[in-house]
């Protein structure tokens, strides 16, 4: 049995314990969700989804880290302690959170460069990741990869080149058959990458030969500068895979997320062959920190998102209206989090910096030490794997 | 003969290691494009043999996506000219994610296929990408010659854990070679990066690669008759290159010259001279060393225009005695 306990601390240093039992809470709601719209399928996910208590706590609480990961990020690129590329994911956390919530650890997932919320969602610590971000050793890729290019089991980046990551999330889900796994591999895009000519080469393999392959396309509607309708010729992204039915889906609701990526791995184990979903999303962040992202729309539309569809605040009033949590347990989650991004920026600040004798470091594996050609002819450089 | 070498490589391996695939156009019910995967489907399957569409960049990614996954693939190129549609999926993809990821993420794949000149197939199919693929830092690139060299690397470039650019020429599949007693063993591999002294001189060293080998052997011996002693190096591996044994032969003959069937332009021969400069050797050279190359040119198409196009044995002996100043 649960107990919710309130510590109200007084300056005096005694504190007033308040306690609301578990009995308070409705542990378990079903809410409407918006309708998926189909192609080439018979019926779509179910428009109505259950939230346990847990669960929305726990959508919460991911959404909320990457959210506040993602903004201390933006606060550490302008002091110049991160730098390159950074491409932030906030307005998008729904997408992440509610496909997580729909696979298991073992499926597999890849995505493109806007990455943070994927390599959060899969098991990376915040820690590792804003190391990663601040060129420390204590990144994931021992700062060797920086924001691009993060990876953990299960997860392949983190992708630099458009569209790239496509024929391999394919490729994984060949893996998945070849190797009778019943895995599945999310396989995410954007609506820029969307018009790639090897996607659809990945689609004609991917649907020949049945490869248990989620195709997401992440629709934020921008991609970089250029907006949906001036780049592609049909805007129906869950339509492009043609002969590959598909969803589209509301991607600021995590719970549509989550009962459309459902239904689409189920499909996928079921022997079906792959699936497209397109999920409507919005970033809030332009297309990456070099971009202000009000030179191509504008802030009211900014701002309207914000305040009438942001994905935290969908859940969080649900819950609320719905009695699964007091306003005060939000605060605390709040509190927590900010707490550990906190000390996640601590320790990316003051982690060192990868040691010279590593720098060509990992360029074969398995592999005996190598010398590597330095700059000039008299440093000869070792590398071990 | 060279091409019953790399199918009886390919053979072997999917035998010894499940995880081992090959796909490629036409690999499978057509038997090879090229020949040289006659038989495997029939014996594996589909599942191990997949023909795919003519679709480079979407089943090499596919391939190297798999190969991240945990399988072993072996992904052909009809021929390297086709490899560039996938170029980016070899080197950004393939090439640098071990160490992108710092070693979290390897890629075991081979990508294999005929490379260079052919025969009367003109400028669009007739490139050698050696240098291209030889330039960069993640790749291991092989080149093998003879038969031998085509079953024991080939072997080895499955087994390794890396990517690899396996580059076959076409020209030589049909070629009979004896094969070694010690090579029909179903282990038999020979190490990547490691070149090989095909035939011991001491006036001149001649390093080459590939289909080149030969004429470098024709031109030795017609030398030979003349009282010049040529070493011939086959480099069998392009990346990483076998310096010390070039080194150690340019110090005994104090003459280098290169020979190679690509571009002069930021070439292997361009390379190898590079490295002479920077090292030991240097100091034992008697003369500027020289590369023998491809014409600059886009391959023409007429015989004779081809012909002219390509190191020939007399270009290697003209070539050899000018560096001799003989």
């Amino acid at each position: 049995m649960e107990l919710f306990n309130l510590n109200i601390g007084c300056s005096c240093g005694s504190r007033v314990v308040v306690s609301r039992s578990f009995a308070d809470f409705t542990p378990q709601a079903t809410f409407d969700i918006k309708k998926c719209d189909v192609h080439r399928l018979e019926e779509g996910p179910p428009v109505k989804a259950t939230l346990t208590r847990d669960q929305g706590l726990q959508y919460y609480r991911i959404m909320q880290t990457v959210r506040r990961m993602e903004l201390k990020a933006d606060q550490l690129y302008k002091q110049k302690i991160i730098r390159g590329f950074c491409h932030l994911y906030d307005g998008q956390e729904a997408c992440a959170a509610g496909i997580e919530a729909a696979i298991n650890p073992s499926d597999h997932l890849i995505t493109a460069y806007r990455a943070h919320g994927y390599t959060y969602t899969r098991g990376v610590a915040i820690k590792e990741i804003l190391a990663e971000l601040t060129g420390r050793k204590g990144g994931v890729a021992k700062g060797k990869g920086g924001s691009m290019h993060m990876y953990a089991p299960h997860f392949y980046g983190g992708n630099g080149i458009v569209g790239a990551q496509v024929p391999l999330g394919a490729g994984i889900a060949l893996a998945c058959q070849y190797q009778g796994n019943n895995q599945v591999c999310v396989t995410l895009y954007g609506d820029g990458a969307a018009n790639q000519g090897q996607l659809f080469e990945a689609f004609n393999m991917a649907a020949l030969w049945k490869l248990p392959c989620i195709f997401i396309c992440e629709n934020n509607k921008y991609g970089m500068g250029t907006s949906v309708e001036r780049a592609s010729a049909s805007t129906d992204y869950y339509k492009r895979g043609d002969f590959i039915p598909g969803l589209r889906v509301d991607g600021m609701d995590v719970l549509c997320v989550r009962e459309a990526t459902q239904f689409a791995a189920d499909h996928c184990r079921s022997g079906k062959g792959p699936i497209v979903m397109e999920l409507q999303t919005y970033r809030y962040h332009g297309h990456s920190m070099s971009d202000p992202g009000v030179s191509y729309r504008t802030r009211e539309e900014i701002q309207e998102v914000r305040s009438k569809s942001d994905p935290i605040s969908l859940l969080k009033d649900r819950m609320l209206s719905n009695n699964m949590a007091a306003v005060e347990e939000f605060k605390e989650i709040d509190i927590a989090i900010r707490k550990e991004v906190e000390e996640a920026a601590q320790y990316a600040t003051s982690d060192p910096e990868p040691p010279l004798e590593e720098l060509c470091n990992h360029i074969f594996k398995n592999d005996p030490p190598l010398e590597v050609r330095g700059t000039h002819p008299w440093a000869t450089l070792k590398s071990v794997s | 003969g060279f091409r019953d070498a790399l199918n009886q490589a390919m053979d072997e391996e999917l035998e010894r290691d499940e995880r081992v695939f090959l796909l490629g156009e036409e690999v499978a019910q057509y038997d090879g494009a090229y020949k040289v995967s006659r038989g495997l489907w029939k014996k594996y399957g589909d599942k191990r043999i997949i023909d795919t569409p003519i679709t480079e960049m979407g089943f090499t990614g596919i391939a190297v996506g798999a190969a991240m996954a945990g399988l072993r693939p072996i992904c052909e190129f009809m021929t390297f000219n086709f490899s560039m549609q996938a170029i980016d999926q070899v080197i950004n993809s393939a090439a640098k994610t071990y160490y992108m990821s710092a070693g979290l993420q390897s890629v075991p794949i081979v990508f294999r296929g005929p490379n260079g000149a052919s025969a009367g197939v003109a400028a669009q199919h007739s490139q050698c990408f050696a240098a291209w693929y030889g330039h960069c830092p993640g790749l291991k690139v092989v080149s093998p010659w003879n038969a031998e060299d085509a079953k024991g690397l080939l072997k080895s470039a499955i087994r390794d854990d890396n990517p690899v650019v396996f580059l076959e020429n076409e020209l030589m599949y049909g070629v009979p070679f004896e094969m070694s007693e010690e090579s029909q063993s179903k282990d038999f591999t020979i190490p990547i990066g490691k070149a090989k002294v095909e035939r011991q001189g001491t006036h001149v060293t001649m390093v080459t690669h590939s289909r080149y080998v030969s004429h470098c052997l024709d031109a030795a011996a017609v030398l030979a008759k003349e009282g010049i002693e040529c070493e011939v190096i086959n480099l069998r591996t392009i990346r990483p290159l076998d310096v010390d044994c070039i080194e150690t032969s340019v110090m005994k003959t104090n003459h280098l010259v290169t020979v190679e069937g690509g571009w002069p332009q930021f070439g292997v021969g361009a390379e190898i001279c590079a490295r002479v400069m920077e090292g030991p050797a240097f100091n034992y050279l008697d003369a500027p060393a020289t590369r023998v190359t491809g014409v600059d040119i886009p391959m023409p198409y007429a015989k004779i225009l081809e012909d002219n196009s390509l190191p020939q044995i007399k270009d290697i002996i003209f070539s050899v005695k000018k560096t001799l100043n003989v």
